[in-house]
């Protein structure tokens, strides 16, 4: 009885006698990229010798760890540290990082791997490694056709970028754009894709026509470009897996910028009728042509947001181009910019949370983003002349183009890819071989 | 039958009564506070009392009168600062009881210690410390006890204050250190709930020796992923600033400690 007494007397006592726990708020942090490794995936001697023989490479397991690398620190999110600071094999790294070693060059995350050859494919197996919990935060192996290594590198770099930042990654993508060639007078433009990166880059057209405004299909590989044909606008429809490429129509007057519809299965464009310019659908099923905007004013540049129920636009039915969004209907029309200057290009965000612009105010170009109300406008960039952005598919970074001053002779113009995200630090000028414009980002390849 | 009833009866009134009256006695435990602050904390009461003391109102300037006498003599003396008068309110009623116990406790040497307590300031400022100096220490001691049951806010609640929580330069500076260490990922989606609270057990000299995420069924459910890598950032940044700049006293206190992270603030900008 005596003990019983006792315990409920001490189980009494004893929350009463602690502290009451201290808290702290931390609502800062550093915006540096996040310094990690990426080790050279290891690769025995058989491998090297066979992918030697097919690809041409001597060490395919550091080309796929080099792309990887470039990726992430091109993402501005990470640091990815110096190969010579290196203290482990990569060989032994893969199988149990010493994490000591890793810690000691500041590496807060790590990525190993091995690279085999298994029955004429390619197999890479990686692992994302937390160097400060000293534990495994991902492993993952693909298997595919040894030609596809550079897309391995980037469907690795996607999941890594993934994992760290909590958002999808975008660099197993491509980029479609119009490459340019010529004097500016007399351009050749013709139609061109290439990875993310740079890579692989390719012609689709000849240049014979004039090519304009390249779109992808959110939904598939498929592209809506516009091209004359007897001086005659015509929208295309071409299919990057097959090269098969169709005629959605021939419309009258001028005709701009036809971009699908979220799911893939409209095009939105604007074109002149009846003296006026106004946005209209085309359903690619039944080649049905709707109209959606009816106002005597010129609207153009129509973007769809992600969800399909609203369109935003630009229109100078205010008198100066405006940026406008309406019902996917063509209702409720609600103007959004009223900063000053003129606006126009807007591409409505995958996220959904902003629209990116072109902005012209007292003779310079900006590229900037505003929400979708019309507040929280930011100019990333400013430049002599610079237009037509482009969303990568996870909504950070945006792709335009860039044109440059002609001296008195008319020489030294040129037109590049630049890339920025939305903190607008970090710039990057896009290689390509030749001068480039009007680009635009696919959807993920793996997805 | 009945006699178990009766038993049962007692032992239950026994507990409640204990619970009632003894257990806060219990739970208060002699706390380890730095001496120098609470020194400190105890002359600004006790200047700002004194005047409002009609009894030690007359002795002081009894004293005052003497001093001049004597201090004409030598240096000129240090003039007190004047604290404003409504930031410490006592009640007659305080300094009545106060009286009181002085007359039935007071202990001569136990005056003369508490005397050494106040700094060389005070002693220049009371010409007889054991007429004053002991019915200050003395009133000092009871008005903490009095205004603790009377839930005021005042300075020496102040105290109070510090012994339950860090001291705003003591969390700035952890603060300062974890701002630096938390790497935010920028990819997350900032109209969603970004706070991740982590609770820490610590080392004396700073070192986490465990960490618990308090939200931790959110990591796993569907539409979260970015909860977990943002659980996993506030992680690494702890880990990353170890040992934690921790105060150097007063372990009892922060043993435990919460950061509650919150990215929303700096991603939406």
């Amino acid at each position: 009885m005596i003990r019983k007494f006792i315990l409920i007397i001490f189980i009494l006592y004893s929350p009463i006698n602690a502290f009451a726990l201290i808290e702290v708020d931390i609502t800062r942090g550093n915006l540096d990229p996040l310094p990690l490794a990426v080790s050279p995936l290891s690769i025995d001697e058989l491998s090297k010798k066979n992918f030697n023989k097919i690809l041409n490479k001597e060490n395919i397991g550091s080309e796929i760890s080099i792309i990887v690398e470039n990726n992430l620190r091109t993402s501005g999110l990470f640091n990815p540290l110096d190969k010579d600071a290196f203290l482990q094999a990569p060989d032994i790294a893969n199988l149990k990082p010493r994490f000591e070693d890793w810690n000691l060059i500041k590496a807060q995350a790590l990525i190993t791997g091995k690279v085999t050859y298994v029955n004429e494919k390619l197999r890479v197996e990686f692992r994302l490694w937390d160097v400060l919990a000293a534990k495994e935060m991902m492993a993952l192996a693909f298997t595919t056709v040894p030609s596809n290594w550079r897309r391995v590198g980037h469907i690795i770099s996607d999941k890594v970028y993934e994992r760290l930042t909590g958002e999808k990654g975008y660099f197993d993508t491509r980029i479609i754009y119009v490459a340019e060639e010529g004097p500016k007078t007399q351009r050749i433009k013709k139609l061109a894709i290439m990875d993310q990166d740079g890579f692989n880059n390719k012609f689709l057209t000849l240049g014979n026509e004039l090519v304009l405004t390249p779109r992808f299909n959110p939904t598939s590989q498929m592209v809506t470009y516009l091209s004359y044909f007897k001086n005659l606008p015509r929208v295309y429809l071409l299919d990057i897996e097959t090269g098969t490429q169709e005629v959605v129509g021939d419309f009258p007057g001028m005709t701009f910028a036809p971009r699908f519809s979220p799911n893939g299965k409209k095009i939105i464009m604007s074109f002149a009728k009846d003296g006026k310019s106004d946005i209209y659908t085309m359903d690619l099923e039944n080649r049905i042509v709707e109209r959606i905007t009816n106002h005597p004013s010129i609207d153009t540049s129509p973007s769809y947001s992600p969800d399909g129920k609203y369109i935003c636009f630009n229109s100078d039915r205010s008198g100066y181009q405006q940026i406008y969004v309406m019902k996917s209907d063509g209702s409720e029309i609600k103007r959004i910019s009223f900063g000053k200057g003129l606006y126009g290009t807007p591409v409505w965000s995958p996220r959904g949370d902003l629209i990116a612009f072109t902005k012209l105010h007292k003779g310079k170009f900006y590229i900037g983003v505003m929400r979708v109300d019309g507040s929280g406008e930011r100019l990333l960039t400013e430049n002599f002349y610079q237009e037509a952005p482009s969303w990568s598919p996870n909504g950070r970074v945006l792709i335009f183009y860039r044109e440059t001053k002609t001296n008195v002779k008319g020489e030294g113009f040129s037109a590049k890819l630049w890339s920025i995200d939305l903190t607008g630090y970090n710039e990057r000028l896009v290689d390509t071989p030749t001068d480039a414009s009007d680009p635009s980002w696919s959807s993920l390849l793996s997805n | 039958m009945n006699r178990s009833i009766i038993i049962s009866s007692a032992l239950h009134l026994a507990l409640i009564f204990i619970t009632a009256m003894s257990l806060p006695f219990l739970a208060k435990k002699p706390i380890d506070l730095p001496p120098i602050v609470s020194v400190e904390l105890i002359q600004i009461s006790e200047k700002t009392n004194i005047p409002f003391a009609p009894k030690a109102k007359k002795i002081i300037e009894k004293v005052k009168e003497k001093e001049k006498k004597l201090v004409s003599q030598q240096a000129p003396p240090k003039k007190i600062k004047k604290e404003k008068p409504d930031s410490i309110p006592m009640p007659d009623e305080k300094i009545k009881k106060v009286k009181e116990i002085k007359d039935d406790k007071q202990n001569p040497e136990k005056i003369d210690n508490e005397v050494k307590q106040v700094s060389e300031f005070e002693k220049k400022e009371l010409f007889d410390p054991n007429n004053i100096a002991a019915l200050i220490d003395k009133s000092k001691i009871e008005s903490a006890e009095i205004k603790n049951k009377t839930n005021k806010v005042t300075q020496d609640q102040d105290r109070n204050v510090e012994i339950m929580g860090l001291s705003l330069s003591e969390e700035d500076a952890l603060k300062a250190q974890i701002f630096g260490c938390w790497s935010i990922p920028l990819g997350l989606p900032y109209n969603e709930n970004l706070l991740v609270r982590i609770k820490l057990k610590l080392d004396p000299d700073g070192s986490v020796t465990n960490s618990e995420i308090l939200d931790h069924a959110r990591m796993n459910k569907p539409g979260q992923a970015f909860y977990k890598v943002l659980a996993e950032s506030a992680l690494r940044a702890i880990k990353l600033c170890q040992p934690l700049r921790v105060p150097t006293t007063g372990y009892e206190r922060w043993k435990e400690l919460q950061l509650n992270f919150d990215a929303r603030e700096m991603l939406e900008g």
